[in-house]
């Protein structure tokens, strides 16, 4: 199969508030940054847009209308996809790998400062005829999912603190991420109760910001600087049914991985990824999702926490970029970001938190609450799996 | 017909009885303009439409943008523009945005703005006969009373024949 490699990156960095910048500004932004770090004309030589966007949170229905100008795609052959990201690269992938595409590009934005009420939109999200109608924040599904979660795995709101201990330390060393702070457990533990177990720290600020990735065919790849490979991509949504749906364990996350790790041909993913980069965008989610992502074993990712494997210099890095606690939730972005920390890691450029010798990083992201949709990508320095 | 089936047909109170789940969404937004509509907007209240240069197609963009999207570059050379144009296209609208049927029909007209090569926006027009509207009629702002403006597209009133006509 054709392999697919990320030839440049752009990214505006994440901000509570962009109040001086259209929702087009900062696309075009993060866009002229990626045509420039590919060194590609988009004008001439990128053969698909494609962008990941939700008409409620753009505020706007039928979102793709919008979508051209700004990321170079007037008159091009343009998409947009009602899903995060990582789909969207995932769609860029089957582009190129079906022959439409040599040079494709994946945008993603949040401009979620311009939504005043984005509990009303999250509230929208909910079935309309059962569990809407119970009047609920739909945060609330995070607290009934974590609290499954501790219950099932023996886990403890001490631990799931550490995540965010580690996150927004993190967040120190990346001039991207605004939410950088040094805390203690207590700090944690000791803010607003929220959705009990959930606190106010154990979850992710809405943040603005927009995301660009380029993708190439191997034939380009090969001439252009320090591409990239996706050597796996994976993606999988369980039941929306609150009834039916496993709420201790993220079954649609570990689908999602086992197709990823078929794709680029890896058998035991915690020798052979150096880095990670999952969702985060709750505290216990980080250590949930390892689990499902057969990182680590059921149970124990808050064992190698405490010990600092998932800490920069630890065994396996998790969140190098300070994940969405330390960066903010940038809702349909969060994978491209993720992808983008990925990407100048395995680089080598990631500055003060470069991770020593990472040569393959595993990304993955969630769609949010109430939703079961999850997807997974394999990037490494060199390509790799199956054909 | 139907006498041949067993059973009672259904009429329009027996959908009613149905159940149905009434809900209205909580989707507020209030977005930011950007700096390149902001001074279009603020031109706008001063009785002034501002476009914006492309220096390498040299396309005058009104309303103006921050980046030329044929040429992907950003763009910063504005120019004032006159209030008097063209109509480029017209329709005539009896009804009205939830589709009511109006009396006096509504006139949305797309104006190329003299001097920025055919290009303009989407307004309205006034004073005017909707019988006598043509495409390439010439058109000359209506502004509300300064005090009145509140830099939004409003400003202008509608456009309305120039004197001197087609
Ligand atoms: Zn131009």
């Amino acid at each position: 199969m054709e392999k697919v490699a990320i030839i440049g990156v752009g990214f505006t960095g994440a901000r509570p508030d962009s109040p001086e910048l259209s929702y087009k500004e900062l696309m075009y932004e993060a866009a002229v940054k990626a045509y420039e770090d590919s060194n590609v004309d988009p004008r001439k030589e990128i053969g698909s847009f494609i962008g990941a966007s939700e008409d409620f949170w753009d505020g706007v229905s039928i979102f793709d209308e919008y979508l051209p100008d700004q990321i170079g795609g007037a008159l091009r052959p343009v998409c947009s996809i009602c899903n995060e990201g990582l789909h969207a690269l995932a769609t860029g992938v089957m582009h190129i790998r079906a022959g439409i595409a040599d040079i494709v590009a994946v945008e993603a934005h949040s401009k979620v400062s311009d939504v005043v009420n984005p509990e009303g939109i999250m509230h929208f999200a909910l079935d309309p005829i059962l569990d809407r109608t119970l009047d609920y924040n739909a945060h609330v599904m995070a607290g009934l999912e974590m609290n499954r979660y501790l219950h099932e795995a023996c886990v403890t709101k001490e631990e799931c603190a550490e995540v965010v201990v580690k996150n927004r330390a993190n967040a120190l060393l990346n001039p991207y991420a605004p939410y950088g702070a040094k805390l203690c457990i207590d700090d944690v533990l000791d803010s607003t109760p929220t959705y009990e177990p959930l606190s106010e720290l154990d979850t992710s600020n809405l943040v603005d910001g927009a995301c660009v990735i380029v993708l190439a065919s191997e034939k380009v790849a090969r001439n252009k600087r320090a591409p990239v490979w996706i050597n796996g991509v994976g993606w999988c949504n369980d039941t929306p049914n609150v009834g039916l749906r496993d709420w201790g364990y993220p079954r649609y996350v570990r689908l999602a991985a086992e197709q990823a790790y078929a794709d680029a041909g890896i058998t035991n993913p915690y020798d052979e990824i150096d880095i990670a980069e999952v969702d985060d965008s709750y505290s216990y989610k980080e250590l949930q999702h390892l689990e499902a992502l057969r990182l680590v074993d059921t149970g124990e990712a808050a064992g190698f926490l405490c010990e600092g494997a998932f800490d920069i210099n630890g065994e396996l890095p998790v969140n190098a970029s300070g994940g969405s606690l330390g960066m903010g939730n940038l809702l349909d972005t969060n994978g491209l970001v993720k992808t983008f920390e990925a990407v100048e890691q395995l680089r080598g450029m990631a500055g003060q938190r470069q991770v020593k010798e990472a040569e393959s990083a595993l990304v993955q992201s969630w769609r949010g609450v109430p939703t079961t949709s999850g997807a997974v990508m394999i990037l490494g320095n060199e390509p790799s799996g199956g054909d | 017909m139907s006498k041949e089936y067993p059973g009672n047909p259904l009429n329009s109170k027996d959908f009613k009885k149905a159940l149905k789940t009434k809900y209205v969404p909580t989707a507020e937004y209030a977005w930011s303009a950007g700096h390149a509509i902001n001074r279009f907007l603020t031109g706008l209240k001063e009785g002034r439409i501002l476009g914006i240069k492309c220096r390498s197609c040299e396309r005058i963009l009104v309303p103006p943008r921050a980046f030329c999207e044929e040429c992907f570059i950003s763009v910063d050379e504005w120019v004032e523009l006159k209030d008097t144009g063209t109509v480029n296209t017209f329709a005539i609208s009896y009804l009205d945005t939830m589709a009511n049927r109006i009396k006096k029909p509504l006139l949305p007209a797309v104006i190329e703005i003299d001097g920025a090569g055919g290009n303009g926006f989407l307004h309205m027009l006034g004073e005017v006969d909707p019988k006598k509207i043509k495409i390439g009629m010439k058109v000359k702002a209506v502004w509300k009373p300064a005090k009145d403006r509140k830099g939004d597209i409003t400003d202008i009133k509608y456009f309305k024949p120039a004197r001197g006509g087609v």
